[in-house]
Formats: structure tokens, sequence, C-alpha cells
């Protein structure tokens, strides 16, 4: 049987643990040069002179303005006029906003791409293999690692820049795209050969910048870098389907017989419906008891700035808004702190906000015998998403916490094994199903406390059974063997293959 | 001892596989109003096949038919009836509609050679059958009987608010029929599926009345009705702490004890104990340890 390594180029390391970064020491490239001066130049094309781009180079992009993104859009056109080529796109994500990079690909223009996540015209183009270079897939904590090692060299970072102001500093917090905190594009700022912020919005001064001007050489003012609805994450309203309410009372039930919701608590959950459900389903809990969380992290809902404002969370440590509403609180409220993808995340920061999680709710594309995670593909090998936070946050946070229906659209979501890996079971706690809540073996600790308890366990065994039972075995994927891509773990090793889609 | 009777329509696939993860006591699988006339057949035909494939289920079946003044009902009846369902649940339901329905029960079961005899549930919900309530609840094979205030209101022709005064009158004379013959006293459902707080004032307001019991039109309000037909934490340890108080009476001799400074008689005694078969029938026992 083939391993991982035989895969791999010689510069890719296989996986070993998520423990493995323990024994590295932290590779740091030196910081950009600081500027003397910001230029002001008025089009993207004018930055393109300046900078005398050329073929083969890596642009950087962050993913604030999410599926209201026009930065990389205007980047992609200017490649594309000026017919340049083999260029790298470093964008933190990718959304379906981004279909007009598919051309580029197809023109060869762009021949490589680096993200955290990728979803929509681009993701499918990637999976059919239309690529030239293999697809790096990254994690949130993982890209600002590749980042400050020079494993990702940027040799110009357009950073989307919500407001500017005179001296070219830059922020997200105002402006007509107003996203709030800019957390990804902070490793960009700081190791990009070249930075250039691009903005619609000029103001006189801005108090406590996120984009320090001392990185910023140009700074291109446009008509539109995005719109700010476009932000709104996919799901941000409380699901009202009774199974995902019912899957998210369980996990609170879980969370509050472990004893993980007391004072002075933190946490962190996604942005899907089960996930607000689960904060809803917290936030009643801690009403009920006179609890108050330390902190709650992540990419920060509304419903969390509510619980904030309400003095349930003291702080909240917000690396990306994933609404208008936490915008908002973020222009407003002291204690809702901006913090780096860097601080976020990344394993080798000496106290990264995810080791101080004392849980996170996560969810799943499919989970497999040893709770091993797929956040990347769908069952068909097609890219649709990608871990972002996730694997960063099951490694740190104490108790992980997989929320998932058992079936979805009629398919086992529990697996033999993962079409791709994203999160090692190493680090998945508990399985949260409308059918059963299976704990990982590896946490016997957890699996005695539930019991005493009187909470009912299952194996994750006969969860996957079950859901054979009401819809079949699913057919197993036989794959081309064509690699398009790897997904690097957040210690630079790489956890697994994508391959191209059938 | 159910607390909810939870509605799933009848020709709803995903919802009849889901319906016994939520921890209703009882699901009413409907054949009526949730299902238009022209998709009546594709319900039977899914719901036989349902109840075909069905293993052992955490909930008492039901089913509601169609009444009995069209053929729907007896369509119905032919087609699902089976060992697994514990009952029917009969709309627009008079005296007499009951004993026909007994008899075709009687008729189908024999038919089909089932061993269990089917259980029947009437639904109040005319004027009419508010006035028979109490006739109802001695038919054999009644179990409960269930609020319709919907439709009551209607043919009352009187307006139906969240408040509920206008059924303050069936609401209490079903209670105290079902308690008197051991049914369960099933409350109207309560329609505003968003309105989790008026879910709540409703019940708690039903259960004040004597009932035992809701229908749920929505998984989402099992949860809110099991809670408030259920022993609280604090009851069940109360309740300990009177049995046991009343067993090391007996050895004594006494036949009335006091506990915290209040005198405890046999009633309050019969009611813990009560409480406490509750609380077993609910699997709560297990869940509060003593302080």
């Amino acid at each position: 049987m083939s391993k991982l390594s035989d895969y791999l180029p010689p510069d890719f390391k296989p996986f070993v643990s998520s423990d493995a970064y323990k024994q590295k020491q932290r590779r740091l490239i030196s910081e950009k040069e600081q500027s003397q001066s910001v230029v002001f130049l008025h089009s993207v094309s004018e930055v393109f002179d300046a900078l005398n781009l050329h073929d083969g180079m890596t642009f950087s992009f962050h993913h604030h303005l999410r599926n209201g993104d026009k930065v990389i859009g205007l980047i992609g056109e200017e490649v594309h006029r000026r017919g340049l080529k083999d260029m790298t796109f470093a964008a933190s994500s990718l959304f379906p906003n981004h279909a007009s990079l598919v051309d580029l690909i197809k023109e060869g223009n762009v021949s490589g791409i680096i993200a955290n996540y990728a979803n929509g015209p681009v993701a499918k183009a990637i999976s059919m293999g239309l690529l030239k270079k293999p697809f790096i897939m990254d994690t949130h904590g993982g890209r600002a690692r590749a980042i400050e090692s020079g494993d990702l060299m940027i040799d110009v970072a357009f950073i989307a820049s919500p407001a500017v102001d005179k001296a070219g500093n830059g922020t997200g917090r105002f402006g007509p795209s107003a996203c709030g905190t800019l957390g990804y594009a902070i490793p960009d700022l700081h190791y990009a050969k070249k930075v250039v912020l691009i903005s619609d919005y000029q103001m006189d001064h801005i108090e406590e910048a996120e984009l320090n001007h001392r990185y910023v050489d140009y700074v291109v003012m446009v008509d539109k870098i995005g719109d700010s609805e476009g932000i709104v994450s996919g799901t941000t309203k409380v699901t009202r389907d009774p199974v995902g309410r019912k899957i998210a009372r369980d996990t609170v039930m879980v969370l509050d017989k472990l004893g993980l919701i007391k004072e002075g608590f933190s946490m962190q959950t996604g942005a899907g419906g089960i996930s607000l459900a689960v904060v809803e389903y917290v936030k009643d809990l801690m009403i009920r008891q006179n609890i108050r969380a330390r902190f709650a992290s992540g990419g920060i809902t509304g419903q969390y700035v509510l619980m904030h404002e309400q003095g349930l969370v003291e702080t909240l440590y917000d690396v990306q808004c994933f609404d208008l509403r936490a915008a908002k609180s973020y222009r407003e409220n002291r204690r809702h702190v901006a913090i780096s993808a860097s601080e976020y995340g990344n394993p080798f920061e000496p106290s990264p906000i995810v080791d101080q999680l004392d849980f996170v709710v996560l969810g799943a594309t499919e989970i497999d015998l040893n709770f091993n995670v797929n956040v990347t593909t769908d069952s068909l090998g097609e890219i649709i998403g990608g871990s972002g936070g996730h694997a960063d946050t099951a490694h740190g946070a104490k108790v992980t916490v997989v929320v998932t229906n058992l079936l979805k659209a009629r398919l086992p979501i529990i697996k033999e094994h993962v079409t791709t890996l994203t999160t090692p079971g190493s680090d998945i706690d508990i399985l949260v199903t409308e059918r059963g809540i299976a704990v990982n073996p590896i946490r016997i600790d957890l699996m005695n406390q539930l019991k005493q308890k009187g909470i009912q366990i299952v194996k994750i065994e006969d969860l996957m059974q079950l859901s054979y039972q009401i819809a079949g075995v699913p057919k197993t994927l036989s794959h081309e063997k064509t690699i398009i891509g790897y997904v690097r773990y957040r210690d630079g090793s790489i956890i697994d293959v994508l391959y191209k889609k059938m | 001892m159910n607390r909810c009777f939870l509605f799933v329509p009848g020709n709803n696939p995903a919802m009849l596989q889901n319906a016994d993860i939520f921890h209703a006591d009882a699901v009413i699988f409907d054949l009526e109003d949730a299902v238009s006339v022209s998709e009546k057949d594709a319900a039977r035909q899914l719901l036989k096949h349902f109840f075909e494939t069905l293993t052992k289920q955490p909930y008492d079946i039901y089913v509601r038919i169609n009444a009995l003044t069209s053929s729907l009902g007896a369509e119905d009846l032919s087609s699902i009836l089976s060992d697994c369902i514990k009952g029917i649940v009969l709309p627009k339901a008079h005296t007499e509609d009951i004993k026909a329905l007994t008899k075709l029960l009687e008729t189908f079961e024999a038919a089909k050679r089932m061993k269990n005899k089917t259980r029947i549930i009437p639904i109040i919900e005319t004027a009419k059958s508010v006035l028979e309530i109490e006739a109802m609840a001695q038919l054999p094979r009644i179990s409960g009987m269930l609020l319709g205030a919907e439709d009551l209101t209607s043919d009352m022709e009187i307006e139906r608010t969240k408040v509920g005064i206008e059924i303050e009158y069936p609401r209490a004379k079903m209670a105290y029929a079902c308690k008197a013959f051991g049914l369960d006293a099933i409350d109207t459902p309560f329609t505003d599926v968003d309105d989790e707080a008026g879910l709540k004032a409703d019940t708690i307001h039903a259960q004040k009345l004597g009932m035992n019991a809701k229908t749920a039109i929505h998984p989402n309000q099992v949860e809110t009705i099991n809670q408030i037909f259920s022993p609280t934490e604090a009851q069940i340890r109360w309740a300990r702490r009177i049995v046991i108080a009343d067993t090391e009476a007996q050895l004594k001799h006494l036949g009335v004890f006091s506990l915290d400074g209040k005198m405890i008689d046999k009633p309050v005694v019969d009611r813990a104990k009560k409480l406490l078969e509750k609380a077993k029938h609910y699997h709560m026992l297990g869940e509060i340890s003593d302080e």
C-alpha cells in the first residue's frame, strides 16, 4: 500500500502528527523593509508600472470582503490585460465572486494558487485539473506560518483596505466597504516584498490603524473595492431546522456536563446554522446560571457581539468579522479586539488564541472512523471548502466537538475513510449527531466523565452502521490518480493530496 | 403518561425518518389536514411501507386518519392498520363516530389477524363533541382525548386568541373527564411555531388546568412541552425526601410526620410517589443527584 510520502515532491514533508511542530524551531524571514514614504496612485495600472511587475510573480490577497471582494478581480484584469504569465495568486480564501480567475487559469496568466479555502467556479476549475501548478491549501494559522517562514514568498501584497488616511495607514473599520478586522492581511503586510493598499475611501487620519503605513509602499484609490454586504458569511441565521437544533441542544448539554461552560470560559464556533444555534443555547445557559465567558474568538458574528454587549462575554478576539453587526461592533466596542492570523492560529506563536480555547464547535463534510475530518472536498473529490481555522482550533482547543447530521442529502457523513483529510482525528474529541454522541476513544477521560453524568455514548462505528441502515452503503469512489494539489497542515507538512475530479 | 404528541405529515419521507429523534413520547402520523387530497394515496403507501420497515421505536405510534364521514377514513384504516400502531386519532369525533370506528377496527383487526387492540383518541373540535366529552371518555378503546381548538373556535364562531380564554371551558372539562377515566388529556397545539415564550406560557396554563400532554406541530416544540409536563429536579428531590421520611415514619408506626416543619400526611406521600413514578417513566431519576 502506498504511503503519502510516495506522492510528494522532495521538498514536501509528509504529516507526522499534530504535535510535531513542537519539535521544530520557528523560522522567520526578515520583515519587509519599511518604506520611506507612501506613494498614492490612481489606478492599478500605475502600480503595475511603478513596481515593474512581470511574469512568474506571486501576488497575495485577503478575503475579508469575502463574496463581495472586487480586488482580486481588479488585479486579475490587469494581469490579463498586460498578458502576464505564470503568476501565482495567494489568497487567504476564494469565493464564487472570483469566477473571473477561471479564464486567467485557462489562458496561463495564473498558473499557481494558494488558499486556505476555495468555493465556487475557481475551486471547480482547479478540481478539473485546469491549474498548471499544484494547488496548495493551508490553514489560517498555517498560512501565517508559511509567510513568516518564507515557504510562501509574496512579491506584492494587494491588500483591500476599506479606508486609508493621508499617511498611508489602512483600516477595515470605516468606509463604504467597511468589513471590520483585517487579521488575515497582517502577515502579508509584514513579510511581502512590496505592499499595495487598494481602497475606495480616504480619511484625514486613522487612529489605531490595523495596516501601518510603515509597511506600505503604494496606495491605489479605485471606485469600489467591494460590497460590504457580501462579507456576510454563508449562514448567519440560527437554524430553525429541528434536526440541527437537536444537535445543537445535545452539544450544549455535552459541554455543560463536561463542566466546560463555567465562569471565565472561552469558546469558538463556526458560522453555520448549527453552530449559531449552539451559541444561542450556550447563551441561554449562561444567563440561567449567571456565567460570564472570558472570551470568544474566531470569525465573530452578531450573536457574539450581542453577548458581549450584554456583559456575557468579556472580550471578542476577532480575526475576521462574519457579518456587518460584528464589523460595526469592532468600530465601537473597545473589548472587540482585532488579532492577526498569526496571533490567532500560528502554531509557532508562543500562545495563539486557539491554544487558549476551552472548546470549539466545528462542522464536517465527512468524518471517518478514526475521527479524521474532511471539510475540503465533497465525496467525489471536488474542492468545496478548506480548513480555514478548522485544523488550527481543533488542535488548540481543550475539547473539540464536531457537529453534523448523520445524513446529508441522503448521504452518510461518517465514512470508513474520509475522501480528503483536513483535520487529523487525534484533534477531534467528540462527534454529535442527531442519532447519537460518539467520543474519540483516545479521550477516555471525556468518555468516563460523560458516562458518569448519565450521557449515553455510542461508538462511531455504530453510528456509521445506523446511517447505512437508513441510506444504504455508499459506493466507494475510485478516482483518477492525477494529483492536482496538496493539503498543507499548519506546521507545513503535507497531510493529504488533492486529486483531479473524474 | 405521554407528555408530547408530535404531529408528522404522513407524506414527508424525511420527517418520517427523523420522527424518533426528538424525544416525543408519541408521534401522530397525519393523513388528514397535512396531506392534500391528491396526495392521500401516496401518503398511505409511504406510511404503510414505513411501518413495515420500522423496528422498535422509542415512541407510541398514532395515525390521524381522515374523518369517517368520507370514504377516505376507511381507506386509511384498510391501508395502514397494523400491530405497530397504538391508536387512531379521529378528527371531528362524536360518540357515534367512535362507535363506528370501533366496529371498523374490529373488522380490520380480524382481517389482518392483529394481536393488539387499536386504541382511539377522539379530537374534540366541535361544540357538540365538547358536550359529549364525558360519554366519549367512557367508551372502550379510548386512551386519551385531544382538544382541537382551531376547529372548535371556528364551530363556535369565536375568535381564537393566544391567551386562550375562549377554550378555558373545554380544556377544564376535558382534563376532568380524562382524569376521572384514566385517559391522556392532550392539549391543543400552539400554532405559532416561532413563538417559544408563547408556547411555554400556553403549555403551563394547560398543565395548570389539569392537562397532562400537548400536541406539537413542529419538532422544535417538543422539548418545551416535555419540560413542562415533566417533574422538575427540585420536585424529584422533594419527593425522594418525602418517600424516605415516610418509610422511616412507617417503621415508627407514625401515620403523620413532619418534615422541614411541615406536616406530611398520606395525600402528600401519595403525590410524592406518583411524581417519582412519572420521573422513573421519563428516565429522569438517574440524572438527578441528591443534594
